[in-house]
């Protein structure tokens, strides 16, 4: 069909002539059929979308044979203009029924009767509806074809996408380096990749045969099983642990595993995912780097970190628990590597270590190595006070036996320092402490033992370690100072000189003896700037009472020598030094050395003390009878003097005297005379006593009976009083 | 666990879908029984909803032609659905020949038929995407090959962002696309409200239910809250209106214009 376009606005159209007649008919008609277009067209653009079509049917109406089929196309224009709703047909064919006749009736060229036009007008419209009807359900055909093709080529699309997912998702599955594994939420599971099946030891039937919550293994952290229940359960979405599996041939499998929750399109649960990465290697490897990083090299034994770490395990609060500790420390282990060398020296140490881990095999117990030839045994439990002397014993029984080494036997012994006690109140540092400290105690008292710790050794110890280490700030301080007590001629009672004593005035601890303060400094070396130090404050405090009391004869001054000062190589040099600088007499010092020092002297420990002699200080032997006095070794000593031990006086404080006593107090002072010896008694607290020595022959005294130590002045002061 | 990327959506045709509800109102049969229950449905608390879908239309041709008569002739329509008549590639390439044309809709269905329809025109393509990834729109390969970014571009979001909830945040999707577009460009956009529905929100609420069940659920803007989507661009006259009366072809046009067509705003703004 050919619908003549005719422009817009047509000039020509007078309102009554024929055009305008037309498209007065084609305005009622787009008025009446536009609410129900879907067309973006305006309505005055619908209006010349409808004009040629009103033409149309004006010309039908007119035709000089009639023929109603040409309304078919208008009625398929209306479709094709998206005229599709109902509506539109039906005002249409009331548009064409009321104005059709009434607007175009008069326009043709032929001439209608009335009832002729009625006629036509009816056909028009049969063949209208007909045409429109007809585009209509063809047009509904073809869309619906259309869009039933386009749904089935974006299904097929999806399926082609979703098959290449798939294809890309087995891909991964199956390549994957590490274990896969879908189960449905009831455990069975579904899906799994060879890499799982084969972590698992190669046989599938094994890991599918059982359900996800089968897989339990003794060490499983508590966690994993509520883990596992929250998830099927929907109340998790993942959770990741370490997690051991049986493999089919009941070896383990050490696993990272992540297990996920997929839920369907509705959100609910449905499937479990799990995602395993073998740890078995990595995890050997770790174990076998901490069990290398707590474990003694040489003896297998644990070491200091791995003893650390159960000491403060055991020492950790909790109730009713207790630890017992022995510390051991071998007897004479370096002699043996010094003169064995170290490999046999070590092996002996692999050996020990044998027997010591025999030791401690209940549950609870444990033998580490501390380092050098130093063990430790701990025990832990409810009822350590008994275990633990039980385990010292067992120590020392091990250790026993003699060892054989290279053809030899050798003992070896140990001593033990037990330290036990509640979990829960001291640190492992203390603990270890105190059980050092323990341990020398058993040492000092000869080893082969074990000895128990307690508080008040720790605390003389504890202070013992805090005075060396404040020693020699002390020095240089000026914390020591010296008292005097006299040395009085038993004679006249006259006063003949002073015994120097050596104090330390303690910041914390107050005034300190010798005995506190001496043995430290001897094993510390300080001894010797200390001894040379007292030395100087002596002879120069001497040479100055000489100076004040001439007409007194002179003053003696008593000093000290430390075993450890009497083995320096400048104790003569310096000794001559410190007389030469103060101007003090030789003659006017005498020097005390310890019976016990002397013991076994050779000729090289005597010669200092010689060349001393020879100068003319005097030497004098302390403490003499309380060591075992060697009486024939008298004459080879460079002594002059001899000091009889407070132990002979002691006997004489009462009346009478211990008859014993005073013969053996005789016998010596006949001795010493005999040998050209001076002697001089410590300890005389009593008039009585004083008096007896005086009739045995003893030469000089001091005491409390005299004075007690005191300042330089009061010296002074007896000397004044003496001369008065 | 969110679907992965390449996870393609099924194909559900027994769930209502906008497009093809879209088509049913504008008396098209490219849609479903499923569709047209649900279109019904919603039409019972909004009978003028064909005539809302009408107006978007229109003012979609008034913009084109606007677009085209200021010199941009390329065009993104995004939200394109099922092509009906009246299509951007039909307005535009009538006024330029040379306009180039490019659809995305997510729909599957509406991108298969969109295809089906553009056969044979070298100047529109479909690309399947989703607005709420402005990424992967603008990093379409056929979108490119087609449109040079470089040159202004007309975006059309039409009876599309009322689609986008504030969760997936649709200021955010549109502002990435407005920065991508070369100075010049145009976004043509229109968007439901309640403001100016001739029914109360109690009535037009029916309708937004209906939308909820399908799914799809119909976010009504307020003015001030559609015009931000403008941010940065320059609105071109009358700003943001009611629908018809965006450009109206003429003052009797408007005067003859269905109340429902007042169902929401149109504007258009330029990037300076």
């Amino acid at each position: 069909m050919s619908i003549p376009a005719q422009p817009s606005g047509v000039p020509d159209a007078e309102p009554d002539g024929p055009e305008g007649r037309l498209r007065r008919f084609a305005t009622i008609w787009s008025r009446a059929i536009f609410p129900s277009t879907a067309t973006s067209m305006t309505r005055p653009e619908f209006e010349e979308h409808l004009l040629p079509l009103a033409r149309a049917l004006s010309d039908i109406l007119h035709s000089r044979v009639f023929d109603a089929t040409p309304a078919h196309r208008v009625g398929a224009a209306l479709v094709a203009a998206h005229c599709t709703d109902p509506d539109a047909l039906s005002s249409s064919l009331g548009v064409v029924d009321s104005y059709l006749v009434l607007y175009c009736g008069g326009n043709g060229p032929v001439e209608l009767s009335t009832e002729d036009s009625r006629a036509r007008c009816a056909r028009i419209q049969h063949a209208l509806a007909g045409g429109f009807t007809q585009a209509l359900r063809e047009r509904t055909l073809s869309e619906q074809e259309a869009i039933a093709r386009s749904a089935l080529t974006a299904r097929s699309h999806a399926e082609q996408a979703l098959h290449a997912t798939e294809a890309r998702f087995r891909a991964v599955f199956k390549d994957a380096a590490i274990g896969i594994g879908i189960a449905d939420l009831e455990g069975n599971i579904l899906e799994i990749n060879d890499t799982l099946t084969r972590m698992f030891g190669g046989l599938e039937n094994h890991v599918r045969s059982h359900k996800v919550n089968e897989w339990v293994h003794p060490e499983d952290s508590p966690y994993v099983w509520k883990y596992y229940d929250e998830l099927v359960r929907g109340e998790r979405e993942h959770y990741s642990v370490e997690k051991p599996y049986y493999r089919n041939d009941g070896t383990v499998l050490w696993t990272n595993l992540t297990v996920s929750l997929l839920r369907d399109s509705e959100g609910r649960p449905e499937y479990q995912l799990a995602l395993l990465e073998d740890t078995t290697e990595r995890r050997l490897l770790n174990l076998r780097l901490r069990y290398e990083a707590t474990h003694d090299a040489l003896t297998g034994l644990p070491n200091r970190t791995l003893f650390f770490e159960r000491l403060e395990k055991a020492l950790a609060p909790r109730e009713g628990m207790r630890f017992g500790l022995c510390y051991l420390d071998l007897d004479g282990f370096k002699a043996i590597n010094d003169s064995l060398g170290h490999a046999a020296g070590d092996r002996l140490l692999v050996e020990v270590a044998d027997r010591l881990q025999s030791c401690g095999t209940a549950p609870g117990e444990m033998v580490a190595r501390l380092g050098g030839d130093e063990f430790v045994a701990l025990t832990t439990g409810p009822r350590t006070q008994d275990d633990v002397h039980e385990l010292a014993g067992r120590i020392l029984l091990a250790l026993a036996t003699p060892i054989r080494l290279d053809g030899r036997e050798l003992t070896v012994r140990g001593s033990i320092g037990v330290v036990e006690g509640p979990s829960g109140e001291r640190t492992a540092a203390e603990v270890l402490r105190s059980a050092d400290i323990t341990m020398y105690r058993a040492k000092a008292a000869g080893g082969n033992r074990f000895a128990l710790a307690d508080a008040e050794a720790d605390a003389r110890a504890i202070t013992r370690h805090g005075l060396t280490t404040a020693l020699p700030a002390a020095l240089d301080r000026g914390e020591f100072f010296i008292e005097y007590q006299p040395l009085v001629h038993l004679g006249d009672g006259s006063v003949h000189g002073a015994e120097a004593l050596v104090r330390w005035c303690h910041p914390q601890h107050g005034v300190l003896g010798p005995d506190r303060f001496i043995p430290l400094a001897e094993h510390t070396g300080l001894i010797v700037p200390l001894g040379r130090w007292v030395l100087e404050e002596s002879v120069r405090q001497a040479n100055f009472w000489q100076e004040r009391h001439t007409d007194g004869g002179p003053l003696r001054i008593n000093v000290n020598l430390s075993p450890a000062q009497l083995h320096h190589p400048s104790l003569v040099a310096e000794t001559v030094d410190v007389l030469e600088r103060s101007g003090l007499e030789p003659g006017a010092l005498c020097l005390e050395v310890t019976e016990s020092a002397l013991i076994g002297a050779d000729d090289d420990l005597l010669k200092p003390l010689r060349q001393l002699a020879e100068m003319g200080v005097d030497i004098a032997l302390d403490d003499f009878g309380t060591g075992y006095s060697n009486l024939a070794n008298l004459r080879r000593l460079p002594v002059s003097v001899l000091k009889l031990d407070r132990s002979f006086t002691q006997g004489m404080q009462h009346h009478p005297a211990d008859p014993v006593d005073l013969k053996i107090v005789e016998g010596i002072v006949s001795l010493a005379h005999s040998l050209d010896l001076a002697v001089t008694v410590e300890g005389v607290e009593t008039g009585a006593q004083a008096e007896q020595l005086r009739q045995l022959g003893c030469d000089t005294a001091q005491g409390w009976y005299y004075a007690r130590p005191g300042a330089p002045d009061r010296i002074h002061a007896l000397l004044l009083a003496d001369a008065v | 666990m969110e679907r992965p990327a390449w996870a393609p959506q099924g194909i559900d045709i027994s769930v209502p879908s906008v497009s093809r509800m879209y088509d049913f109102y504008l008396g098209g049969s490219h849609n479903f029984e499923v569709d047209r229950e649900a279109a019904r449905k919603a039409m019972e608390f909004m009978p003028g909803l064909p005539k809302v879908m009408q107006a978007n239309r229109a003012f979609m041709r008034r913009a084109v032609h606007y677009a085209t008569t200021s010199g941009v002739n390329q065009f993104l329509d995004i939200g394109s659905g099922i092509p009906t008549f009246g299509n951007v590639h039909e307005v535009a390439q009538a006024a330029d020949p040379e306009a180039r044309i490019a659809y995305v809709d997510h729909d599957s269905v509406a991108v298969a038929h969109s295809q089906a329809v553009l056969e044979g025109n070298e100047r529109a393509v479909i690309a399947a995407a989703d607005l709420r990834k402005p990424q992967e729109i603008l990093a379409n390969p056929e979108i490119n090959a087609l449109l040079d970014l470089d040159r202004p571009v007309a975006l059309l979001l039409v009876a599309v962002l009322h689609f986008v909830e504030d969760a997936d945040d649709p200021y955010a999707a549109v502002a990435e696309l407005r920065d991508a577009l070369a100075p010049g460009s145009l976004l043509l956009l229109t968007h439901a409200s309640y403001e100016g529905i001739p029914l109360t929100q109690e009535v037009a609420g029916g309708t937004v239910d209906v939308y909820r069940t399908i799914r799809n659920p119909l976010i009504m803007r307020s003015r001030t809250e559609i015009s931000r989507f403008f941010e940065g661009y320059e609105m071109v006259e009358p700003g943001l209106v009611p629908m018809p009366e965006w450009r109206p072809a003429s003052p009797e046009a408007l005067a003859q214009e269905d109340p429902f067509t007042y169902s929401g705003f149109a504007g258009v703004g330029r990037k300076a």
